[in-house]
């Protein structure tokens, strides 16, 4: 009887489509790059190419398998980014004077990112598991945003640190942190919001909630404050209190919270700017990028994006090189260059389409954990994006974050395909026909568990 | 390589990348004309229960909720019933203060539907009655859980 049931369509061919689309793109700008400065296809095109292929294709196959319903566009968005990423980090390798062999490692962490990726698609068959974990997600969060003040392993690298080492190897763990905390927020926020935004007092026409409701809250900002503190790192303090009062809003609909949000925020900023050095100079450069005896760095990118114009110095021919980490902070002027106004634009607008993709599957997703994650970890893309692309273009103070799949680091590239990966799974189970999931459970009345422990749920049948 | 052919590449580059952007769009289109995703929406509601219903059963085709805080919404009836509450593993997941977690079950009986209570707290009610199990379901009847009301509609 449920064979005659109208099936949406899973829509994976027109994924394959696409993937094969965004495959071959990449496959253009890495021959475009060889042939621009060595006179030549590169050498390693058929061996890297094909081994980008197949991994890309490998993630397509096992979301045919185990997450069929899955939105089709967000794996040939996200190839595309991480492949033209690995072509600009090659190509600044390429230059003269360049230190190290950033490509390689890149892609060992494209392999490792995908790898990640599948294991959640394996592991979490449904995003709602998740919540089990609400209160050890958050505290694994904010343990590991806190782990590079450890003496031992804690890395000072750049005036920030953000960084923990070992060995050989270091990793930025607020990437993971960042999840984790999304999670954890999602949980607690869809628990909590009816308190949060029925019950409580009006101060000044604005509703605030009860001291208790507002524990977790008031954490949450402590933390992100002592990140920009003691890591000095303004850029993961921002994102962290964005996707928190994004969040909030959604789940509670009031607006008073983006002004309380936005009013903390601005005193936090007041009070950086007065208290440390680095931020002072972080605004002056932002005011006066060419000020003597500073950094040159933002105006480097500038002129970088100034002299690829409209439709830029073609991949391999400008000198994006010669902006100080033009392979990660700065490689979105590195593409402004050599790909010019139009290509950035297409950057973007590749951007906005994951971001879009990730608030449908929210509107789409049934539960109210499933659409606050997919909305908080859309919206943290787009803050992201929009502070990375905002600092080097001067529309606010530059702060170090990466650019979404593009910056060389490995622990972005792996934090951003499982925050794609739980895009999908979300998107899957919005998509994915009641009779697939609930068919079996709601026929076996007995054996029926109720798996989520909200005290709502609770509290209705009390 | 001649300076023309990499002039070549490069806007060929560029224009992939828009075709690329263009392509997508035009996948999506369903987002910017009407929506297939949302319950809400007018996609399931009104295409997907039309050939739900083939196995000729009679009454009504779905629910659609006409007061409380989701108003507008509707979801098919399908065979496999539609269990109704707060908790997330509900077909119909209620934001309705009033609702319990497992609220109510509609699954379909003799050539009809028939709706239970699953031991709510504040009742369910068809028409002005209160329920308990295997209470018919036709077409046109108002249930009312908390403060929402659905009705059963063709």
């Amino acid at each position: 009887m449920a064979l005659s049931l109208a099936r949406p369509r899973t829509r994976r061919n027109t994924e394959l489509v696409l993937l094969i689309i965004a495959i071959a793109i990449v496959l253009v700008a890495y021959a475009n790059v060889g042939l621009a400065i060595e006179d030549s296809l590169p050498v390693d095109f058929y061996t890297v190419g094909g081994g980008f292929a197949v991994v890309a294709f490998a993630f397509h196959l096992v979301l045919r398998w185990k997450a069929a319903y899955a939105d089709p566009v967000l794996l040939p968005i996200v190839t595309l980014l991480n492949g033209l990423g690995l072509v600009m980090i090659h190509r600044i390798d390429l230059a003269p004077g360049a230190l190290d062999d950033a490509a390689p490692k890149q892609l060992m962490w494209t392999v490792v990112g995908v790898a990640a990726a599948v294991a959640l698609i394996f592991l979490v068959p449904d995003h709602r598991r998740l919540r089990r974990y609400t209160f050890s997600f958050g505290l694994a969060g904010f343990v590991l945003l806190l782990t590079p003040l450890l003496p031992v392993i804690g890395r000072n690298i750049n005036g920030s640190r953000v960084w923990i080492g070992l060995g050989g190897f270091s990793f930025q763990p607020s990437e993971v942190a960042k999840i984790l905390i999304a999670i954890f927020f999602a949980s607690y926020l869809v628990q909590t919001r009816d308190a949060l935004s029925l019950v409580g007092r009006r101060v000044l026409g604005l509703p605030l909630p009860r001291a208790r409701d507002m524990g977790p809250i008031l954490i949450a900002w402590i933390a992100s404050l002592g990140v920009l503190v003691f890591e000095s790192d303004l850029g993961t303090s921002l994102l962290f209190f964005g996707l928190f009062v994004g969040m909030l809003y959604v789940a509670t609909e009031r607006r008073s919270w983006i002004i309380i949000g936005l009013g903390l925020f601005l005193v936090g900023t007041y009070v950086a700017s007065i208290l440390f050095a680095h931020f002072q100079e972080r605004v002056t450069l932002w005011l006066n990028p060419f000020a003597p005896g500073m950094s040159d760095q933002i105006a480097k990118g500038l002129m970088g994006m100034a002299a690829g114009g409209l439709f830029g110095t073609g991949l391999g021919q400008g000198h994006p090189e010669l902006t100080y980490y033009a392979n990660s902070d700065f490689i979105i002027p590195s593409f402004g260059e050599e790909l010019g106004l139009v290509g950035l634009f297409a950057i973007l607008a590749l951007y906005g389409l994951i971001v879009e993709r990730g608030l449908r599957a929210a509107l789409a997703s049934r539960d109210g954990f499933g659409k606050l994650l997919a909305t908080g970890l859309a919206f943290s893309m787009a803050l992201q994006v929009f502070v990375v692309v905002g600092g080097v273009t001067r529309v606010i103070p530059l702060t170090g974050l990466t650019t979404p799949f593009l910056s060389a680091g490995g622990s972005s590239l792996l934090a951003n395909w499982v925050i794609i990966a739980l895009l999908l799974r979300i998107s899957d189970q919005a998509r994915r026909p009641a009779t697939d999931t609930r068919a079996e459970r709601l026929a076996s009345e007995d054996t029926q568990v109720v798996t989520t422990r909200a005290p709502h749920a609770q509290r209705g049948r009390a | 390589m001649s300076e023309l052919t990499l002039t070549a590449i490069r806007l060929g580059l560029l224009a992939l990348l828009w075709a690329f952007i263009f392509s997508i769009v035009s996948v999506l289109r369903g987002d910017l004309y009407g929506t297939h995703s949302a319950a809400r929406g007018r996609g399931r509601g009104q295409s997907a229960p039309a050939r739900a219903a083939k196995p000729a059963r009679r009454g009504p085709t779905r629910l659609a909720i006409i007061e409380g805080p989701m108003r507008g919404g509707s979801v098919p009836l399908t065979e496999n019933g539609v269990l109704i509450g707060r908790n997330p593993e509900c077909t119909l997941v209620l934001s309705d203060d009033f609702a319990s977690g497992r609220h109510a079950r509609i699954y379909p009986g003799g050539d009809g539907w028939l709706i239970d209570d699953l031991g709510s707290t504040n009742g369910t009610y068809v028409g002005s009655e209160r329920i308990g199990e295997g209470t018919p379901l036709p077409e046109g009847a108002r249930v009312r859980i908390g403060q929402t009301v659905l009705e059963a509609r063709k």
